[in-house]
């Protein structure tokens, strides 16, 4: 039901402002498309965000980059309509539509007001069943990517991050940068990118959200009037993710780019996937260590105390699978040990002593607290609409959450804490000047 | 003090604003929106680094990060944690005209916000060393901006374009300055604009305006008026020939920026200068949070990327007090050189300032802005936002008014535009060329 601007929201009904099973709308389509809609008539606006089982595990070593490489191609022409007709259509109306590629997956968001929503959804049939890849915009494409990979190689909290992902995850899939190395993406030819899309691109795990100013009834009428006739017996099924060797030793790697004023550290290890037991305990745990308030315990030791850095935080990525669990920081090049030093003091305590009641307490108090606010716009709605279904949490999830999160305790944050930060083991990667 | 409710109505969202000044000289601005149980409660001072002088660059930011380090009342930890705790966020940005503080609450929660903005409005203590520590953060903050090329550019372009306005400088300030402030100079910069009759206050959200008015005044009222010392500008000379900068670094990427002298936000043109950018680059997002749309069917870039000259372009006007900078941004083709990509922005200048754009071209800026408001109204931290930074800039009538003004822009203005702020005479050219061990490539 549309909650109307002037209509007083009391405590009473705050809970049911959180999504759950009486007001998403979640139905499956015959060719196996996900569709989730939930309504907000607060703003004349609409989101639609989604994903594709079709990301870079599907990619080759040697054309790294190829799945990231097709999807970014897509808009560049459809049998129906040109690069230009596309954006054109788009951008006369202020719409906008963006696609991208990721590990596990190819995702795309767009938003537009309400009354633009059968466009956007016209378009985005468009560019997933019928790109034609032009050679032209193929080429000029390689070009744009070519020239982001030249600005990584400058980037010193890029490049941290992609030899920290080579350290943890040595001889596996997460290790490979999505966007590939220049090599990779000049090896890639236009033939690929159809081949890419024709095996990997159909309805089968598709899954689309739609929040916004729009009955979700009618939504879902939309996106069946152009996605429910998709059909591709042949699509490829989502590909597996192998096991991740353990690590037995401490790594470190440094990167020298020359010219830069600061370094950028980051230091952790292979962390739960969404779906593990652990993961809101670790969760809550590495709020502690470096999110709740000013970052936590570690913006408190390097950059409240220390004065040593600008940022330093720690995240935890979850995911589908054993995304990485690790702190990054920016500092000084002379720095750059003693941060790493006070960095590993805290994570020893982290994996030695539990959380104090209070810590754990406060960071309790902030997941429930904050879920409003990260619930407000439209497009932090169809986010958590998208995890619902990625991660299979029940559409019940958010209504549940509140007692998920009280329940947890110390002690499992301290197991999950020592399941996975093994301060032998851990990967220290280091970008900046020499 | 009489209560002067304005009833102002943005289309479609028929919720009222209350504006009124305190006996101290506070400028208060409420509007309720019932959308989700959020409060989002913003103070804006009207100090930024338009006030800073050669020598103390930089302190209107040192100032917003000691803001953050706790009173008499509150200690630093205790008031991260305190808003932490309830799920609120909070934060501060500091810019050329201002610094604002602001949180989001839920709306049971919103006397935490009263609480600590009141206090530390006057009662920060800026222990010697909290500066000494926070000046490393500052100093680590700067050389992170330094690792962006575009920063360099940014900066070098910025000084160029004005040679007596403070805008000179980066809001970060220069290294020289942040070497060399200290804790009384802090001190002095806080104590004589953090005062009531220097700032506004903007609160948005799940309220009753006359309980909020309540604890407004509970709140704040008794915030003596302050010194507030006036500042003497220094207006940039209109500028009488082409400027050019170069910035060497290592780097495998040529950038361009090019920067134009333009009005400041309460200026008849200034509108026309926004449909213009939307012309040229694209829309400029108004909106604090969530992203723009993209710019591929603007003149740069059909006449620039699509003519592989160059991979991206971006123009940016911002609303300012004073005069200040309408910029053109581009990552030059790999294939392609500075030099083509400014005399292919030229030509495209030359055809708006020849011929005044379309009806119908005009009617698409205006429905881009239309949808950019609409996504910003989903947001009640964005309204908040909107409230005080229209005030911080021009008035709230201003942001208002905005979309029927910009109804009211016609070719001709538009063309008008081009031909009086796109001259060349008007304008910085920045180019960053990269090198390789010291030698261009």
């Amino acid at each position: 039901m549309p909650i109307h601007p002037n209509t007083h929201i009391t405590n009473s009904t705050f809970n049911s402002a959180l999504p759950g099973p009486d007001d998403i709308i979640r139905i499956e389509l015959a060719n196996g498309i996900v569709i989730l809609s939930r309504a907000n008539f607060n703003s004349p606006s609409v989101v639609i965000s989604g994903y594709l089982p079709a990301g870079a595990l599907f990619d080759p070593d040697q054309k790294l980059g190829l799945a990231d490489f097709t999807v970014s191609a897509l808009m560049r022409g459809t049998n129906n309509r040109s690069f230009q007709d596309i954006f054109n259509a788009l951008e006369s109306v202020g719409a906008s539509l963006g696609l991208g590629g990721a590990t596990h997956t190819i995702g795309f968001n767009g938003k537009a007001l309400a009354e633009d929503l059968d466009l956007l959804l016209d378009l985005l049939a468009e560019a997933l069943r019928r790109p034609i890849f032009p050679e032209e915009q193929v080429e000029r494409l390689r070009a744009q990517l070519l020239t982001a990979l030249a600005i990584r190689v400058q980037d010193t909290g890029q490049m941290a991050s992609l030899a920290f992902d080579k350290l943890v995850y040595d001889g596996h899939p997460y290790s490979r940068p999505e966007d590939g190395y220049p090599e990779t993406v000049q090896a890639i030819t236009r033939t690929d990118l159809q081949e890419f899309h024709r095996e990997h691109f159909g309805p089968r795990g598709m899954v689309i959200t739609i929040v916004g100013a729009v009955d979700p009834a009618q939504a879902i009428d939309k996106v069946s009037h152009c996605l429910a006739d998709w059909d591709h017996p042949e699509q490829t099924e989502p590909a597996a993710l192998p096991p991740l060797n353990p690590r037995s030793e401490a790594k470190t790697e440094r990167v020298t780019i020359p010219g830069k004023s600061q370094s950028d550290i980051v230091l952790g290890t292979a962390g739960p996937s969404r779906r593990s037991e652990d993961f809101l305990a670790a969760s809550l745990g590495n709020s502690v260590l470096g999110q709740f308030g000013m970052m936590g315990r570690l913006g408190e030791a390097v950059r409240e105390k220390a004065g040593l850095a600008y940022y330093v935080g720690s995240t935890l990525s979850g995911g589908v699978g054993p995304g990485p669990w690790y702190v990054s920081a920016g500092v000084n090049p002379d720095n750059v040990e003693q941060a790493i030093d006070l960095i590993n003091k805290e994570i020893s305590r982290f994996v030695t002593e539990p959380v104090s009641d209070e810590e754990l307490a406060d960071s309790q108090a902030n997941f429930v607290g904050r879920l409003p606010l990260s619930l407000e716009s439209n497009a932090g709605v169809a986010a958590a609409l998208r995890n619902l279904e990625r991660y299979q949490l029940g559409l019940d999830y958010y209504r549940r959450y509140p007692d998920l999160i009280k329940s947890i305790t110390s002690e499992e944050v301290l197991v999950a804490a020592r399941r996975y930060l093994d301060p032998r083991t851990l990967a220290v990667a280091v970008a900046g000047p020499d | 003090m009489p209560k002067i409710a304005i009833l102002c109505y943005i289309p479609g969202m028929q919720t009222p604003i209350t504006k009124l000044t305190l006996e101290n000289g506070l400028l208060v601005l409420l509007r309720e929106i019932r959308s989700a149980p959020l409060i989002s409660h913003w103070v804006w001072y009207r100090i930024g680094s338009r006030n800073e002088r050669a020598g103390s660059t930089g302190i209107s930011h040192w100032v917003e990060h000691m803001q953050f380090k706790g009173t008499s009342k509150h200690s630093s930890s205790v008031l991260d944690k305190a808003i932490s705790r309830e799920g609120g966020m909070w934060n501060a940005f500091t810019h050329l005209d201002w610094t604002t503080y602001f949180e989001i609450l839920p709306a049971e929660k919103i006397d935490l916000a009263f609480s600590l903005e009141a206090d530390r409005m006057s009662n920060s203590l800026f222990d010697p060393d909290e500066v000494s520590s926070e000046r490393n953060v500052i100093i680590s903050e700067r050389q992170g901006n330094e690792n962006e090329p575009y920063f360099q550019l940014t900066e070098e372009v910025q000084a160029a374009a004005f040679r007596v306005h403070s805008y000179h400088h980066m809001v970060i300030g220069d290294m020289a300055d942040l070497q060399t402030i200290e804790r009384d100079d802090l001190y002095r910069h806080y104590r004589n604009y953090y005062v009531p009759n220097n700032a506004v206050l903007a609160i948005a959200g799940d309220f009753d305006t006359d309980d909020m008015l309540s604890k407004v005044r509970a709140a704040y009222e008794s915030i003596p008026a302050g010194n507030n010392p006036p500042h003497k500008f220094r207006a940039e000379p209109p500028q009488s020939g082409e400027r050019r900068v170069t910035v060497e670094g290592p780097a495998e990427t040529t950038y361009v920026q090019m920067a134009y002298h333009i009005p400041p936000a309460h200026h008849p043109d200034f509108l026309a200068m926004m449909v213009l950018d939307s012309l040229l680059s694209g829309p400029s997002n108004l909106n604090l949070f969530g992203s723009g749309i993209s710019n591929k069917t603007s003149l740069l870039y059909l006449a620039l990327v699509e003519q592989e000259l160059a991979v991206s372009v971006h123009g940016g006007v911002q609303a300012t007090q004073d005069p200040f900078l309408y910029t053109i941004s581009s990552i030059v083709h790999p294939a392609s050189s500075a030099e083509k990509v400014i005399s292919t922005v030229d030509d495209q200048i030359k055809r708006l300032q020849d011929q005044p754009p379309s009806g119908d071209s005009l009617a698409r800026a205006l429905k881009q802005a239309r949808a950019l408001f609409a996504y910003g109204s989903e947001s009640i931290t964005n309204q908040a936002f909107w409230l005080g930074i229209s005030e911080m800039v021009a008035t709230y009538d201003w942001f208002l008014q905005f979309l029927d003004n910009l109804a009211e822009i016609t070719p001709h203005d538009v063309q008008r535009a081009a031909q009086t702020y796109l001259r060349p005479q008007n304008r910085i050219l920045g180019v960053y060329q990269p090198t390789e061990n010291g030698k261009l490539v």
